[in-house]
């Protein structure tokens, strides 16, 4: 019991920094009330020391997984893109056809007219191999995870927004309140709020099966068997360009993701991400 | 204070223990029914695995999507080859007449075939996207003789797994399996867009695997081996493009 009183007016005190005090006491009170009831509620010893976990292992498994892969994915990804920055729209496109856009960087390869004199070395051997790899990786990870969170109640308790949160002035509140830079307070640590669950919704069930969709629609193999698969995104050329657009998104979720993480706290966040942990509890007892 | 408690103990043993029967199940049922490429020994064997079994299963009578002839490439494009030799350049003024395509292996009847005799076979034409590696494409009509056609005239073994072809660049050979070979669009090339197939296209003879990307339809083929292991070819990785890096399966 004295070690949740501890902790938790240390996670309190970590986390709202910025909060005013009257609510700082709040929260201690709340944390502490709701720590002595859980115990008082418990009947052994064994329970009372359990500390809930912010994350489950599945969860923290499968994003660092994703994490990985992503990474992967990303490199090998602009290694491919380096043999040929050029990009079409519809079935077809070479360097004898006129572009959609360029990417203004030297190619890997001669035949690319990019306005340098340099070719840059070829990698695309190996990135192709492990971009695949990195795919299929995080393909099944990805399905192992859609698998559980739907199972596990997951998506609905801490994905998909309550009604109420999604009131324009809700809304507006949060956006300000981000716009102005504010740092979370303790009690957003456990659940997402709205913004977040709407990214991750748009992450995990748009751009995840997008990317995967419009690569898939590049391979010539996938197009002789689900041949609408390729039409219905205007070509194969077309997948390509949607592909890069996809991962530049992507991209930008990833930086957008970890800065948030930093600025909520950096240390708390990523403990609660690898060990399932959020304060220093264990090592109060 | 145990950090893990029977229950959990249990379970990830029967996990660990029926994901590896698992695995070992998957791997002996790829390897019976041809599932596993001939590159999957390296570190991206397993992607690779997948990959080729995943598209061998779902793919083994699909056909490319062929266009109309108002979407053929009014710009194909060429890729650079290495540089042709005095041999390549001395069957070009001759009008590739000598040229010859051998065909030996596990085969009842060896046979070497001029340009003149592959088209005698019945002639197959389709206009289908080539894509490479790199990115780009282009739509074209290709006209040849279906592989199988070739097959079937030098009495293929039973046997035969693979079809090995080989180019007169020394350096540039690859093999397909029978699902490719004998698939219906697999053509041996001679004419592009309702004319002679251009020398820098792969004229006078391509071989034409349009569920694959461009590496793999190798130009100016030379020899057609028909084998049950591509071991003893090369270093045994199926093709020169697991050699020099790029994986044998173009499929994707």
């Amino acid at each position: 019991m004295t070690m949740f009183r501890v902790s938790a007016v240390r996670a309190a005190g970590r986390g709202a920094r910025a909060q005013p005090s009257a609510s700082l006491r709040k929260l201690v009170l709340f944390r502490k009330m709701s720590s002595q009831a859980w115990v008082a509620g418990s009947d052994s010893v064994i329970r009372a020391e359990t500390v809930p976990s912010r994350h489950s292992a599945l969860v923290r498994i499968t994003h660092w997984i994703t994490t990985l892969c992503f990474l992967a994915l990303l490199v090998t990804g602009i290694e491919i893109l380096i043999s040929h920055p050029r990009f079409y729209w519809g079935e077809t496109g070479n360097v004898l056809t006129v572009p959609l856009f360029t990417i203004p960087i030297p190619a890997s390869r001669a035949t690319v007219p990019t306005g340098y004199g340099y070719v840059m070395p070829d990698q695309n051997g190996w990135s192709r191999y492990l971009h695949f790899q990195a795919a299929w990786a995080v393909v099944l990870t990805g399905l192992l995870y859609a698998i559980y969170i739907l199972l596990a109640g997951h998506l609905w308790k801490n994905l998909i927004p309550a009604r109420a949160d999604l009131s324009w002035r809700a809304l507006s509140e949060l956006v300000a309140g981000h716009l102005r830079l504010r740092r979370p307070g303790a009690e957003e640590a456990w659940s997402y709020n709205v913004l977040q669950r709407l990214t991750y919704l748009l992450v995990i069930f748009v751009l995840f099966p997008l990317i995967t969709w419009t690569g898939l629609a590049m391979s010539p193999a996938i197009a002789s068997a689900f041949p609408t698969a390729v039409t219905a995104l205007g070509g194969q050329q077309s997948a390509r360009t949607i592909h890069f657009f996809v991962t530049i998104l992507l991209m930008l979720f990833l930086l957008i993701h970890v800065a948030m993480v930093w600025r909520a706290g950096f240390g708390t966040r990523m403990r609660a991400m690898i060990t399932g942990r959020m304060g220093k509890e264990t090592e109060a007892s | 204070m145990s950090k893990f408690s029977r229950r959990m103990l249990i379970t990830g043993s029967i996990g660990v223990t029926a994901g590896a029967s698992g695995l070992a199940v998957a791997a002996s049922l790829a390897r019976r029914y041809g599932l596993i490429p001939p590159d999957a020994a390296g570190i991206y064997g397993p992607g690779e695995t997948l990959t080729y079994a995943a598209q061998r299963i779902l793919t083994q009578h699909s056909t490319a999507r062929e266009f109309p002839r108002s979407k053929i490439s009014a710009k194909p494009f060429a890729n650079e080859v290495a540089p042709l030799g005095d041999v390549f350049k001395r069957f070009q003024e001759g009008g590739f007449a000598d040229w010859r395509l051998a065909v030996d292996g596990l085969v009842a009847r060896p046979a070497s075939f001029s340009v003149a005799e592959i088209k005698r076979f019945p002639s197959g034409s389709q206009i289908t996207h080539l894509a490479c590696e790199e990115g780009w494409s282009y739509i074209a009509e290709w006209i040849g003789a279906p592989l199988s056609h070739i097959l079937d005239a030098v009495g293929t073994l039973p046997q035969a797994r693979y079809v090995v072809y080989r180019s007169i660049e020394k350096y540039w050979w690859d093999s397909i399996d029978m699902a490719d070979a004998l698939h219906p669009q697999t053509l041996v090339t001679y004419g592009m867009n309702g004319g002679e197939l251009p020398v820098g296209f792969g004229g006078p003879l391509r071989l034409r695997v349009p569920r694959q990307l461009g590496y793999k339809n190798v130009k100016y083929i030379t020899r057609l081996t028909i084998t049950d292991s591509l071991k003893q070819f090369g270093k045994g990785l199926g093709s020169s493009s697991p050699e020099g890096g790029y994986a044998w399966y173009a499929g994707i």
